[in-house]
């Protein structure tokens, strides 16, 4: 196919460099320098989609970011699919692929279209909301295929072939928008010598510019866009940022920037170069030069491909050399829009006339229209677009003079194209981000930024100033205010000019009428994408949806991926006439982040796969993985959770390393612990106010287990400190709450106690700690330290010695948390795998096992001790737990949690109470959080009395047990719950004492 | 995302480094074991929830580890001033005790 | 009690002191060691260069610094100036960089630690406190022409310089850890990382500097030379 709608001359394209394309199965040519919209455009292609609701064919009519329809699925393979891309936006290369996201199946037939046809007009407003959400559980059928045939788009099916990523930006000024406001403003700014990020979404900087034929200072304008990003480029504090969107403001001026780094060079970014960037910028200040998107006016059929907005017409033509179609009708409520039926007849097309809405208008753009022999039509209106695929004619009409009515006869206009004007509507997406409520310009017609608490400044079409020397100077004279209010005091710079053409006062249309009532009227589309109508907005007044914002819902106006951009006002106008309001009194609605689609990989960045989270290791993590570890999460560590032997299953393992222990010696890597460092002569009374139990005697090179509660007397955290010094202690937390221990600890001492003299300080990481537990941990211990005295006697549970153990110093603490003889050997981390390694060196012979938190968890059930964060969760206090011995009452300071646990709820009867449960078939293992209940037939609802909390198979128990709150439980002992299961199975279970083996504790007092 | 000024390190820092902790100017009763039931819960459980001006804890946790006191606009989320521990805050609202 | 746990008692402050370095010649395995830190085909022109500065010693000191005695003692010991907010001194052995209002880092030669600890508690008084942390962190060491570019991809703290001039220290998020961050020189940074997070961050940073040449090693004089040259044109935005 050729390119029959390109001109031989001008625009930025490169005519040198062609590029060949796909859409939708078929074969196109255009140039390096084309978006795919004008490549399609040159390529006489029509219709780029079906529509949402009605199925109808669709074709382009913008040319930039608020483009409705031509939004398409990229992508040549599964792995670079990318949905969601507005052609307007995207260029063009070599082997690009893009497909049509709506009209399943297909853009000629396609399912919604025969629906809409069988089912007629029965496509109201909240049509969703009437026909699908009954029955509710079918809305995931009916979603599935709506979806499909709304052309939503899809993600890829298989892996990303692309990565994405992130970079933090700090700045003096950022000016969003380099079209002629922006980048006058940027000079400003960057010659004071400010930081300044410049950011567009356009592939080329310069917006309007690159489309105008208006000269600077008797210079092309683009020369002038050239030299000022000549200029801008040569400071090292200013970054310019092409093909980059800015999507989100902030609070505290915190913006975030989707910039397309590859997009425009092939369907796959280059190896190492990621493909979309996400800038995180945090700004001094913000300047606002976004300019402002055309409104269309809507008529009857005004949807039908070649119905275009009047300045995209320009666009297409002088940036891309592209003139869609042949005959032009062009109509206006406004002088500007005069340009673009210039443009097109300097094309070498016909015009067919201009209609202008306007009854008395005559001026500078009148006069050239006449004396280019451009039929005017004034006090007219297209009521009606004639064509299906493409339109083949305009109905004209006369108009009263408010444009309320059509009062003479229509006529038919024979045209391919209609191109229409009714004003500008300030891009003011990114300050309503901030929270500023938009507010109605009558000069303007059309809502402009309000009052906002950010660091922000407006200029040029944002702020309703429409001609280009009054955008160039505000541009300069904010750029220049901007970086002054940073802190770089600064001048204007002094900006071009261009000669102006007085421009006649423009009319407030937004809805053309039509002869008929617009219920009965062709549907006068107001929101393309999400096919809204003026009759149905005009419905949805009449059913009683007042609020613009119910409006919005109701109707799903602003709703597409293009937030409503062209269609929004028009949209308000209709509602707030059909209401007889004013468009101030009905109010708008505010956009949201994000301005236009951001894909995910942008926003995961580089944070997925393995590098989604932080993996945090111990020091002898090589060795596990080298065992062939199964690990498990525990906060971000990995911790081994069993180490199985080649060819043993999960029970397997578990079953033989709980047995090793318990017969000769097990190791367990517990450098995931928790550990605190706390110094100073206050160190003890600190710790008697954050523990429930007493400190103030524990002597040097004793340890001591402690509880922690919150103060409402739960018990959150657990852990064994231990006396070092007179006043120096290292406390262990649970590996999951070490950092939310140390920032509890910090809030006490730096809010409540700042007399205190403590410092607090992790130490953590610095240890490994390996423990050995089971009969033979101390003939183990003795062959690897010669200056500890392990004698029973001498080095007694509960008490920690210095010294040496395989040649490094070490801190060797007696305790145990598994009711085994056992030691916790602390070492400074980068010798903990030379100990670990000599430990199995000599361990061979006692059959030393490496077990991991699952052996853990069951040698401790065994036992009877808790895990804080299992057996509690924030309901627990320290007597629930039967652990009264842990609470010291009558301590001087009311420590943390003593008064919390006095409250009438916690001293109550019938508490859920921490007990140990037997199954009465012992294979049976219950699951964590089962249940129990008195009377498994009680009618529902049954009473509740409790769950359970943790749950394993004892191998050396030879049976199943299990720990779990029971209400009054304590009390209980010797009598029956029953565990009902989802499986409809009943698990019948007697309540015992929390300690199933060795009650006595003599297995590690030997 | 906030952009939050620490009174200790002098700069303002980016909102991952803090965590909020609460409302500010809660004083941990002298004599607990002395408090009713109602006192004791007024403390641990009843906050307040201004539109406007709140006085708020945060800490530097991933920064200096230290605890000061913010004034924000719960309406606008401006953040009015960072102030250490045992300060007293310059932006108060009409009915503030501490103003 | 025993007689070892008296002899390792400091008299003034009661806190027990160890010299944690084995006499006997034991491997030390810093937190990086299992990774390959040489490139094998290092890239032409590296915009990047990744090291471990590994097994330094490194010492937690908390203390008042409006306390004229603690800043003198630790003049004394160290022979550094104790530095103001997010500011560190260097000599050639040991740096001195402030963490908070009451805490420092000191670091220097891995076999150090115990001494300077003992020369530190020679000098201070009342309410102090030394922690060695030796083995809980490591230096990861970031230079070349784009570590600044490296460092934007993973901290949001402003890091250019005319916010981070050399000689500045900053605790800050890096990545999904957490790093302090030190400016050695022009293009040379040094980043204090945690044990258990240091090869997640040793990862993320290879990963990050993928795009501007990766020369996993300390760049030796020739292309310390070369690296003094402003960066590269981008491949992408250039
Ligand atoms: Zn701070």
């Amino acid at each position: 196919m050729t390119q029959t709608n390109r001109l031989n001359t001008g625009g930025r394209i490169d005519r040198s460099q062609p590029v060949t394309f796909q859409f939708n199965g078929q074969s196109y040519q255009g140039y390096r320098g084309d978006t795919l919209a004008s490549a399609l455009l040159a390529n006489g292609v029509d219709v780029v989609g079906r529509s949402f609701k009605y199925s109808r064919p669709r074709g382009i009519v913008a040319a930039g970011a608020e483009e409705p329809n031509a939004v398409f699925q990229l992508g040549a393979t599964e792995a670079t699919q990318v949905p969601n891309v507005r052609a307007t936006q995207q260029d063009i290369f070599d082997g690009l692929v893009a497909q049509p996201t709506s009209g399943w199946p297909n853009l000629n037939f396609d399912f919604m279209g025969t629906f809409s046809k069988v089912f007629g007009r029965m496509l109201p407003p909240g049509f969703y909301y009437k026909t699908f959400m009954f029955p509710q559980a079918a809305w995931e059928t009916y979603e599935k295929y709506i979806r499909k045939a709304a052309g939503l788009g899809r993600s890829p099916r298989v892996k990303d072939a692309d990565t994405y990523d992130h970079m933090n930006q700090h700045t003096d000024v950022l000016i969003v928008g380099a079209g002629p406001t922006g980048l006058a403003a940027a000079l400003s700014a960057a010659r004071a010598g400010a930081r300044v990020i410049l950011a567009d979404e356009q592939a080329e900087m310069g917006g309007s510019l690159l489309a105008t034929r208006d000269q600077l200072d008797g210079q092309a304008a683009a020369d002038w866009v050239k030299a000022t990003l000549d200029e801008l480029a040569g400071y090292d504090h200013v970054q310019l940022l092409p093909r980059s969107t800015v999507n989100g403001y902030h609070d505290h001026n915190f913006l975030t920037i989707h910039q397309r780094r590859t997009d425009h060079l092939a369907d796959k970014a280059p190896d190492n170069i990621s493909r979309q960037r996400l800038h995180r910028v945090r700004a001094k200040w913000v300047l606002l030069a976004t300019g402002a998107h055309e409104r269309p006016l809507v008529y009857g059929n005004n949807d039908v491909p070649g119905c275009m907005v009047a300045s995209a017409v320009s666009t297409y033509i002088n940036q891309y050399a592209v003139a869609p179609g042949r005959r032009l009708v062009l109509m206006t409520s406004n002088d500007y829009a005069y340009r673009t039926a210039f443009d097109w007849q300097d094309a070498g097309r016909e015009v067919v006339a201009i209609v202008d809405s306007r009854h008395d208008v005559s001026g500078r753009y009148q006069e050239e229209a006449r004396r280019r022999g451009i039929k005017l039509l004034l006090g007219q209106g297209v009521i009606e677009a004639r064509g299906n695929k493409r339109v083949d004619g305009a109905v004209v009409a006369q108009l009263d003079p408010t444009g309320d009515k059509v009062v003479g006869g229509g006529r038919v206009l024979d045209c391919d194209t209609i191109a229409t004007s009714g004003g500008w509507s300030p891009a003011l997406h990114l300050s309503c981000h901030t929270g500023s409520r938009p507010v109605w310009d009558d000069e303007v017609i059309g809502f402009v930024p309000g009052k906002t608490v950010q660091q922000q400044l407006v200029a040029g079409a944002v702020a309703g100033t429409f001609t280009l020397n009054e955008c160039l100077k505000e541009g300069a004279q904010k750029g220049a205010e901007a970086a002054a209010l940073a802190g770089f005091p600064s001048q204007a710079v002094k900006t071009p000019s261009t000669e102006h053409w007085p421009e006649a006062k423009p009319m407030a249309l937004f809805c053309v009428p039509h002869k008929k009532r617009n219920s009965r009227a062709p549907k006068q589309f107001v929101d393309f994408q999400t096919d809204v109508t003026a009759a149905a907005i005009e419905l949805a007044t009449r059913e009683g949806f007042e609020s613009i914002e119910h409006v919005k819902r109701y109707t799903a106006m602003g709703f597409g991926t293009d937030q409503g951009k062209l269609g929004n006002i028009n949209g308000m106008a209709i509602a707030a006439k059909s209401m007889n309001k004013t468009i101030p009194e009905t109010g708008t609605t505010i956009f949201r982040p994000n301005y236009t689609p951001v894909t995910f990989g942008a926003i995961a960045g580089r944070h997925c796969r393995d590098l989604f989270d932080p993996m945090r290791y111990s020091a002898m993590h090589e060795w596990h993985v080298k065992q062939g570890a199964e690990f498990e999460d525990v906060g971000q560590w990995k911790r081994p959770w069993y180490f199985p032997k080649p060819g043993e299953t999960m029970q397997q393992a578990l079953d033989r390393e709980c047995l090793a222990t318990r017969e000769s010696v097990g190791i367990l890597d517990a450098s995931t612990l928790g550990k605190i460092d706390i110094q100073g002569k206050d160190a003890r009374e600190f710790l008697g106010r954050v523990y429930t139990n007493a400190w103030a005697k524990l002597p040097v090179g004793k340890c001591r287990y402690g509880l922690m509660c919150h103060e409402d007397g739960m018990v959150f955290d657990d852990g064994v400190t231990s006396c070092m010094g007179e006043n120096h202690f290292v406390m262990t937390t649970t590996t999951g709450g070490a950092a939310g221990v140390l920032e509890w600890l910090e809030f006490y001492h730096q809010t409540e106690w700042p007399e205190m003299e403590v410092y607090m300080n992790t130490v953590t990481d610095h240890w490994a700690t390996m423990t050995i537990a089971g009969p033979n941990a101390r003939k183990l211990l003795s062959e690897l330290t010669d200056d500890i005295n392990l004698d029973r006697d001498s080095f007694k549970f509960m008490d920690w010695r210095q010294g040496t153990v395989a040649g490094v110093p070490a801190r060797v603490f007696r305790i145990s948390f598994t009711g085994e003889l056992s030691y916790e050997i602390n070492v400074q981390a980068n010798y903990g795998l030379h100990v670990w390694e000599k430990l199995f060196e000599h361990g061979a012979k006692y059959n030393l096992t490496p077990y991991g938190t699952e052996t853990m968890h069951i040698l401790r059930a065994e036992k009877g001790f808790i895990i804080a964060g299992q057996d509690t969760d924030g309901s627990v206090h320290p007597y629930d737990l039967g652990m009264s011995w842990a609470v010291k009452e009558d301590k001087p300071y009311s420590f943390i949690g003593k008064r919390g646990m006095k409250r009438e709820d916690c001293v109550r009867d019938y508490r859920k109470q921490l007990v140990g449960l037997k199954t009465k078939d012992p294979s049976i293992v219950l699951p964590e959080g089962a249940q129990a209940v008195d009377d498994p037939n009680h009618p529902i609802p049954v009473p509740m009395l409790g769950h359970i909390t943790s749950s394993y198979y004892s191998a050396n128990l030879g049976r199943s047990i299990a720990l779990g709150v029971v209400k009054g439980g304590h009390d209980r002992m010797g009598e029956t719950v029953y565990y009902p299961l989802t499986d409809g199975r009943v698990v019948e279970a007697e309540i015992c004492s929390t300690i199933f083996l060795d009650p006595k504790g003599e297995r590690q007092n030997v | 995302m906030f952009y939050i000024y620490c009174p200790y390190c002098g700069e303002h820092r980016e909102e991952e480094e803090f965590h909020p902790k609460g409302q500010a100017h809660l004083a941990r009763p002298e004599n607990p074991d002395e408090c009713t039931d109602e006192e004791w819960g007024n403390y641990l459980y009843f906050r307040d929830n201004p539109r406007g001006i709140h006085h708020e804890i945060w800490v530097h946790a991933i920064g200096c580890r230290k605890f000061f006191n913010v004034t924000r606009d719960t309406q606008t989320y401006e953040i009015k001033e960072s102030y250490r521990m045992g300060a007293t805050p310059e932006v108060t609202h009409a009915n503030d005790p501490l103003s | 009690m025993s007689e070892v746990i008296n002899k390792t008692v400091d008299e003034a402050t009661q806190v027990a002191i160890m010299d944690q370095c084995p006499t006997a010649d034991v491997p030390a395995r810093s937190p990086l060691a299992h990774q390959d830190q040489s490139s094998k085909v290092a890239p032409q022109n590296p915009g990047v260069f990744l090291w471990e500065d590994a097994l330094k010693t490194h010492l937690v000191l908390r203390g008042d610094a409006n306390n004229a005695d603690f800043r003198q003692g630790i003049e004394a010991a160290t022979g550094l100036d104790l530095p103001e907010a997010l500011q560190s001194t260097q000599s050639d052995d040991w740096a001195l960089g402030w963490i908070a209002p009451d805490e420092w880092l000191l670091t220097g030669p891995g076999d150090q630690a115990f001494a300077m600890e003992t020369t530190l508690r020679k000098h201070l008084s009342g309410h102090y406190a030394v922690i060695n942390v030796s083995g809980g962190q490591t230096l990861v060491r970031l230079a070349g022409p784009e570590a600044r570019s490296v460092l934007m991809k993973s901290c949001p703290y402003d890091v250019h310089d005319r916010n981070f001039p050399i000689g500045k220290i900053v605790n800050t998020v890096l990545a999904k850890s957490q790093a302090t961050i030190r400016r050695l020189g022009e293009n040379d940074w040094e980043l204090v990382v945690r044990r258990s997070f240091a090869d997640y961050i040793w990862r993320w940073l290879m990963d990050a500097s993928g795009e501007y040449g990766l020369h996993l090693g300390q760049p030796d004089a020739a292309t310390a030379a070369r690296q003094s040259n402003p960066s590269r044109a981008n491949p992408v935005e250039g």
